[in-house]
C-alpha cells in the first residue's frame, strides 16, 4: 500500500497552556473523503487549523504527500496544493465575488485562472450569477458554496473542509455535500472533511473519526461509524436531519 | 436623534414635544452655565469670574424653542422617513458621474493655473491642496486598501523633507536626485515600523503608529547638531527646471528660454511638479489595486485569517503596504521642503496626520475620488475661513460629524471591483453594515 496522502502523527497542540489536542493520529489516503465528527470544542477546528499551522503542533509530525510540513508556515503549506475552506467560511465580504475566487488562484500565479473559473460556475451556477455581487451580501449557503469555489481554484489534492453545513438549511446541506462527492467521484478529489453534522458527514465518507476532548476515540468506515451505538447515542438520535 | 414618541405612553404628541424640548433646555443649561455663563477676567487679585446669565438664558431659550420646533415639524412622529440618507438611484448616478468626474478635475487641476483670472494665491492654494491630495492617496493605500490604521503618517512626510533637506545641503545633491533617496529612506522608515506592528491590529496598531510618529518628531526636535533642533534647517535649496535655476540670472529659466522673468515661474513649476507627483500616485494605487499585491491589501484588510489561508504571505504583504506608503510621504515630504526653503518639527505634529487620516476616511476609505474631494474641501475650507480661524476647529469639527451622520462610510463609498465578467457594477457602501472592512 502506497503511503497516505496527509498523515497526522501523534499532534498535540495548545493555545496557551490549554492543550486543545492531546496525541491525534489520523491518516488520509489518496482519492478519500475523510470525515472527523465530534462535539463542539472537541478540538475538531484546531486540528483543521493545525494542519495550515496555525497554531503549529507541539508534538508529532503532520507529512503531506511525503513533507513533513508540522513547521511549515501557513502560507506556504498553502502553495502545496492543499486548500482549506474555513471555518464560518470567511469569504471577503466587501470583495465580489469574482474578486474573492481570484484570491483563491494566487497561489497558481492564475495559470489556469479562466478555465478553473468556468468550471467552478459550472459546479456553482449561483456563483455565476452573482459575479459581481459583494462577498459580504451572499446568503449563507452562496458564501459557503464561495469558499469551497475560492479553495478549489487552486487546484488542490487535498481539500479541507470546516463545517460546510454550519448554519446552513437542510437543503442546501444536501446539495453541498453532494457537490462534494461529485468532485470527489469524477476528480478524485480528496477530501478532509470536519463536522458536527454527524449522520450527512458520515454518509457521505469512505472512513470516520470520532474526536472527544482532542483524542481520537473510534474510527472506521463511514457506515461502519453509522451503525455503531456509541456514535447513534452521542451524535444521531434525536440529531438526524 | 428623533423625538421619543411611543404612542401609548404619551397621548399627545405635543406634550410629547414640549417634554423632550425640555429635556433638551436643560441639558443646554447645564453645558451652558460653565461655558457661557463664567467668563474670566484679569483682576488685580489675580483672575476673577464674571457671570453672564443672560448668554445662558439666550442659549436654554434657543434650544428650547429650536427643539419644540424640530419636534412638531422633522421630527414629529409618524413622519415618513427615508431609510436611507441619500437615495439608492442618487448614489449609483454619482458613482457613475465620478467616472467622468475624475478626469475632469484633473483637466482642471492642468489647465488652472494658466487660466487669465487666475492669481498667484490660487496657485499657492492650489500647491497646499495637491500635497494634502498626494498624503492622502499615499496613506489611502495603508488605510483605505490594507486596513492598517496608521496615526503617525506625518512622521515619513518629515523623514522625506529631513531628507532632501540634509541631504541637499550637505551634499549639494539636487532635488532631483534627492526626491527618489527621500522616498527610498521613508520607505525603509516604513518597513522599520511595519515589523513591530506585524501582529498588531486595529487599536493597539493605531497606538503605536502614534508613538512612533510622536518618536521621529521627538528626535527631529532633540538631535540638536544634526537637523537643528526646534530652530529646523532653513536656506534649503530650490527646484531647478532640470538643472536650470529659477531666477534672475543669465543662466537662469527665463533667460534660458528667452522669457522675460517672472517670481511666477517658480510657482507655476512648483504647482506642475506636486501634481504630476500627486498623479503618479493615484496611477500608481490604481494600477496596484487590480495587480495581485493589490488584491492581497484588500483582502488583507477584510480577513486575515483567510488571506493566510489561501497563500498570501501577510508579513510581506503589510510590509509592502506600510512601505509604499511611506514612500509617497517621503515624495510628499521632499517637495514640501524644496518649497518652503524651510522646515522644522512644528511642521510635523501629530494634528497633520489626523488632518491626513481624516481626508483618507471622510473621502471614503478605498475611493481615490473620494480622497481628492475631501482634500479639496478640507484644505481649501480651512485657507477660505482663515479670518474666522477662531472658529475653524468648530466647523471642522460640524463638518465631520455631519458627514459621519450623512455620509457614514465617507463621501464616495461605492468601492469598484478590480475584475469584471461583463459589466461594470459599482457597490454601494450603504448596503453594507458599518464596521465591516
Amino acid at each position: 500500500m502506497s503511503a497516505p496522502l496527509l498523515s497526522i502523527e501523534g499532534v498535540t497542540a495548545y493555545y496557551g497552556a490549554i492543550a486543545a489536542l492531546k496525541g491525534v493520529d489520523v491518516t488520509v489516503d489518496e482519492g478519500e473523503i475523510v470525515t472527523l465528527i465530534g462535539a463542539n470544542g472537541a478540538g475538531k477546528s484546531t486540528l483543521m487549523m493545525t494542519i495550515f499551522g496555525a497554531p503549529q503542533a507541539r508534538d508529532g509530525r503532520i507529512v503531506f504527500d511525503g513533507r513533513d510540513i508540522t513547521r511549515v508556515p501557513t502560507h506556504d503549506i498553502a502553495r502545496m496544493k492543499l486548500a482549506q475552506s474555513p471555518e464560518g467560511r470567511r469569504v471577503f465580504p466587501r470583495m465580489t465575488v469574482l474578486e474573492n475566487l481570484q484570491m483563491g488562484a494566487a497561489v497558481t500565479s492564475y495559470a489556469h485562472y479562466d478555465e478553473d473559473l468556468e468550471r467552478m460556475f459550472a459546479i456553482f451556477p449561483r456563483l455565476k450569477e452573482r459575479a459581481s455581487q459583494r462577498g459580504g451580501t451572499l446568503s449563507g449557503g452562496e458564501q459557503q458554496m464561495l469558499a469551497i469555489a475560492r479553495a478549489l481554484m487552486s487546484r488542490p489534492r487535498l481539500l479541507l473542509l470546516d463545517e460546510p453545513s454550519l448554519g446552513l438549511a437542510p437543503l442546501i446541506v444536501k446539495q453541498i455535500f453532494s457537490v462534494i462527492r461529485e468532485l470527489n467521484r469524477t476528480e478524485g478529489l480528496t477530501v478532509f472533511l470536519v463536522e458536527q453534522n454527524a449522520y450527512h458527514a458520515l454518509k457521505l465518507a469512505h472512513r470516520g473519526y470520532v474526536m472527544v476532548n482532542g483524542r481520537i476515540t473510534l474510527s472506521g468506515g463511514g457506515r461502519e461509524l453509522l451503525e455503531r451505538e456509541e456514535v447513534r447515542a452521542a451524535y444521531l438520535e434525536g440529531g438526524r436531519h | 436623534m428623533a423625538a421619543p414618541a411611543s404612542p401609548a405612553a404619551a397621548p399627545s404628541p405635543l406634550i410629547a414635544a414640549v417634554k423632550d424640548a425640555g429635556i433638551a433646555a436643560l441639558i443646554a443649561l447645564g453645558l451652558a452655565l460653565p461655558m457661557l455663563g463664567l467668563v474670566t477676567t484679569q483682576t488685580q487679585a489675580g483672575m476673577g469670574l464674571v457671570p453672564h446669565w443672560d448668554r445662558v438664558a439666550i442659549a436654554v431659550v434657543a434650544v428650547f424653542a429650536g427643539r419644540l420646533l424640530l419636534n412638531l415639524t422633522l421630527w414629529r412622529p409618524g413622519r415618513r422617513k427615508s431609510a436611507l440618507a441619500v437615495p439608492p438611484k442618487v448614489e449609483a448616478t454619482l458613482a457613475r458621474t465620478a467616472k467622468y468626474l475624475g478626469p475632469l478635475a484633473i483637466l482642471f487641476a492642468i489647465v488652472m493655473p494658466l487660466l487669465p483670472f487666475t492669481e498667484r494665491y490660487a496657485i499657492d492654494l492650489g500647491i497646499l491642496v495637491l500635497t494634502y491630495v498626494m498624503l492622502g492617496w499615499g496613506l489611502n493605500i495603508v488605510v483605505g486598501l490594507a486596513g492598517l490604521l496608521d496615526l503617525g503618517y506625518v512622521a515619513f512626510y518629515a523623514v522625506g523633507a529631513y531628507s532632501y533637506a540634509l541631504l541637499a545641503q550637505n551634499f549639494g545633491l539636487s532635488f532631483w536626485i534627492c526626491l527618489p533617496l527621500a522616498g527610498i529612506l521613508a520607505a525603509f522608515w516604513g518597513v522599520l515600523l511595519g515589523f513591530p506592528v506585524l501582529r498588531l491590529r486595529g487599536d493597539y496598531l493605531a497606538i503605536v503608529t502614534l508613538a512612533f510618529g510622536e518618536i521621529i518628531r521627538i528626535v527631529l526636535l532633540n538631535w540638536y547638531w544634526f537637523t537643528g533642533g526646534p530652530n529646523g534647517i532653513s536656506g534649503i535649496p530650490r527646484p531647478t527646471f532640470f538643472g536650470i535655476d529659477f531666477d534672475r540670472g543669465p543662466d537662469g529659466f527665463a533667460a534660458t528660454f528667452g522669457l522675460s522673468y517672472s517670481p511666477l515661474h517658480r510657482i507655476l513649476f512648483l504647482y506642475y511638479l506636486i501634481l504630476a507627483l500627486a498623479l503618479i500616485t493615484n496611477l500608481v494605487t490604481i494600477r496596484l489595486r487590480r495587480l495581485p499585491i493589490g488584491r492581497a491589501w484588500e483582502a488583507l484588510r477584510e480577513d486575515e485569517i483567510a488571506c493566510r489561508s489561501l497563500g498570501i504571505n501577510t508579513v510581506n504583504t503589510k510590509l509592502t503596504a506600510f512601505a509604499l506608503g511611506a514612500m509617497f510621504a517621503g515624495f510628499a515630504g521632499s517637495f514640501f521642503a524644496t518649497r518652503q526653503g524651510f522646515i522644522s518639527p512644528e511642521s510635523f505634529v501629530f494634528m497633520e496626520s489626523a488632518l491626513i487620516l481624516a481626508i483618507v476616511v471622510l473621502g471614503g476609505m478605498g475611493s481615490q475620488f473620494g480622497v481628492a474631494v475631501a482634500a479639496v474641501v478640507m484644505i481649501g475650507g480651512f485657507e477660505l475661513f482663515r479670518e474666522f480661524s477662531d472658529y475653524r476647529m468648530i466647523t471642522f469639527g460640524l463638518v465631520m460629524v455631519l458627514i459621519m451622520v450623512w455620509r457614514p462610510r465617507g463621501l464616495v463609498s461605492s468601492r469598484s471591483p478590480t475584475v469584471f465578467l461583463k459589466e461594470k457594477k459599482a457597490i454601494s457602501g450603504a448596503l453594507v453594515q458599518e464596521g465591516h472592512g
